[in-house]
């Protein structure tokens, strides 16, 4: 009885607040503050910006994801640690250090500027902060996945004379599709959440870097019913986001869950 | 109420104020609290706007000092106010940049690929900031400013952000109050000339039917007072004679 109380109070805690603010938003002349340029541009850039975070986070992740799971190295415990580190890092402190960085007075970013490249106040700032926020979340689900694969039917397919590709493309990869769903479905909805790197480290200018939240922290100093709105549309497209990503991935083409597998291998 | 302010040992004023006003009511609380017996003033900053909406949604603040008279008159339509505001110091923009950096006049902020950075127009500094665009516009014309508003790189949540964008290296210049600027010791101050800058004025006011009301109203008497005013003045506030 006691389990079903706390069990319940945790749901009410995480439920009350959303189905409030989804009330609160439809009691608001909602469709006019969608309609608002400031709601759209605001729209438009986090969807530009977490696709194009998300586009390099998995070209670059998914190697490393394999490389950490087929391969042993020294001081790779060292470097698992440090993919993770931004999960951790408070997201503050990953823009101050992204600016110690590519900063103008940083030192790649006083290279970039004798190029006549500037990264802070830019969109590229903006993508930049989400690729390091978010490329752990998929990096980590990704290896677990690759883990899971038994090597068995990898060396069998080889030994069938099927080159490396072919291993990756037919055995490997379709197995580890759910870790890959799952990983790019953490990373986006982090990159999407993405408030405190982003402030610090590309600023907040409407259209350029004033992504979703960086739009709701404005309007709260302006309008509570377009920060409710706004706030709303974050969440309906997170979770659209993660009905969607679900939905690519069907059961039957999905490994046994990653966890599970792992217990037995 | 009034008897539980006058009985209770040990007190707490909780003051809200604008983030400009950082360091000069910290020096306030203290000065206050040593002429109290067991009053602990415990001190919020924030950008006025977020100041008077967190009031507004039930922050347990008795004093409420804003930097400008737009946000306070917010509270006062509210009827959450004891008496009208009083003005209680003045101040002025300015712009910082960094040490040594390329903008060095205010016509300087119109030269291509200069970075500017600005207080959101929401909140006072931001709103100033806009003011004193404009009177550049009449002064340097239509061209100037337009170059200018397109140098504008982004709009902070409040002032202080504005002015730790100058302090990082990473903006060319910010339009911040005066008094940050003093605050502030590793930038460059560029001072803004009368005819074209903007007079701020900051009220205080006590929460209608605050607990600590009578409390409250014994700091808002502090600040307007002589002393408080030195105080002000020591941090580069304009103070109305008292």
């Amino acid at each position: 009885m006691l389990l079903v109380a706390a069990a319940l109070l945790l749901v009410a805690l995480v439920a009350l607040p959303v189905v409030t603010l989804l009330a609160r938003a439809l009691a608001e002349p909602w469709w006019q503050q969608l309609s608002s340029p400031v709601a759209w541009s605001a729209l438009r850039l986090s969807l530009l910006t977490t696709s194009v975070a998300m586009g390099i986070v998995i070209a670059f992740g998914t190697p490393l994801a394999f490389l950490l799971a087929r391969y042993r190295f020294r001081g790779q415990a060292l470097l698992e640690a440090l993919i993770d580190l931004p999960t951790v890092l408070p997201p503050v402190v990953a823009g101050v250090a992204l600016l110690l960085v590519f900063g103008r007075s940083g030192w790649l970013g006083r290279e970039l500027a004798g190029w006549g490249i500037g990264i802070p106040f830019t969109s590229t700032a903006v993508v930049l902060a989400q690729v390091f926020v978010a490329a752990p979340f998929f990096v980590r689900a990704l290896k677990v996945a690759f883990d899971a694969v038994p090597r068995e039917l990898e060396e069998a397919a080889r030994s069938d004379g099927a080159s490396g590709w072919t291993v990756f493309l037919l055995i490997t990869a379709p197995l580890a599709l759910r870790g890959f769903v799952e990983g790019t479905l953490l990373a986006w909805s982090r990159a999407l959440g993405e408030f405190g790197a982003t402030v610090v480290f590309a600023g907040s200018f409407a259209g350029r870097t004033r992504t979703l939240p960086l739009a709701i922290y404005a309007e709260l100093e302006r309008d509570l019913g377009a920060a409710v709105v706004l706030s709303a549309l974050l969440t309906v497209v997170a979770a659209a986001l993660f009905m969607a990503v679900r939905g690519l991935a069907p059961s039957q083409l999905a490994a046994r869950p990653a966890v599970e597998r792992r217990s037995t291998s | 109420m009034v008897l539980m302010a006058g009985v209770a040992s040990a007190q707490t004023l909780h003051v809200a104020a604008a983030s400009s006003l950082s360091e000069a009511f910290e020096e306030l609380a203290r000065s206050f609290a040593a002429t109290q017996l067991g009053v602990r003033v415990e001190l919020t900053f924030a950008a006025s706007s977020t100041v008077v909406h967190q009031v507004l949604h039930g922050a347990p603040a008795a004093v409420v000092a804003s930097a400008d008279m737009i946000q306070m008159a917010r509270l006062h339509q509210a009827d959450r106010l004891d008496a009208p505001p009083i003005v209680f110091a003045g101040n002025e923009m300015a712009l910082i940049t960094p040490l040594g950096g390329r903008v060095r006049t205010l016509r300087d902020l119109a030269e291509t690929g200069v970075r500017v950075v600005v207080a959101s127009p929401e909140v006072p500094a931001g709103a100033y900031a806009v003011a004193v665009i404009a009177q550049l516009a009449e002064e340097f014309g239509a061209d100037y400013a337009a170059q200018l508003r397109a140098n504008i790189v982004s709009e902070e949540p409040n002032v202080r952000q504005a002015a730790a964008k100058v302090s990082l290296g990473e903006a060319d210049a910010a339009f911040v109050f005066l008094t940050d600027g003093q605050a502030l010791s590793s930038v460059a101050m560029l001072a803004i000339p009368p005819a074209i800058n903007v007079r701020a004025a900051y009220p205080i006011a006590v929460i209608k039917q605050h607990p600590q009301q009578n409390l409250a109203r014994a700091f808002v008497a502090f600040v307007t007072s002589h002393a408080g005013g030195v105080i002000l003045a020591r941090h580069g506030f304009a103070v109305p004679p008292r």
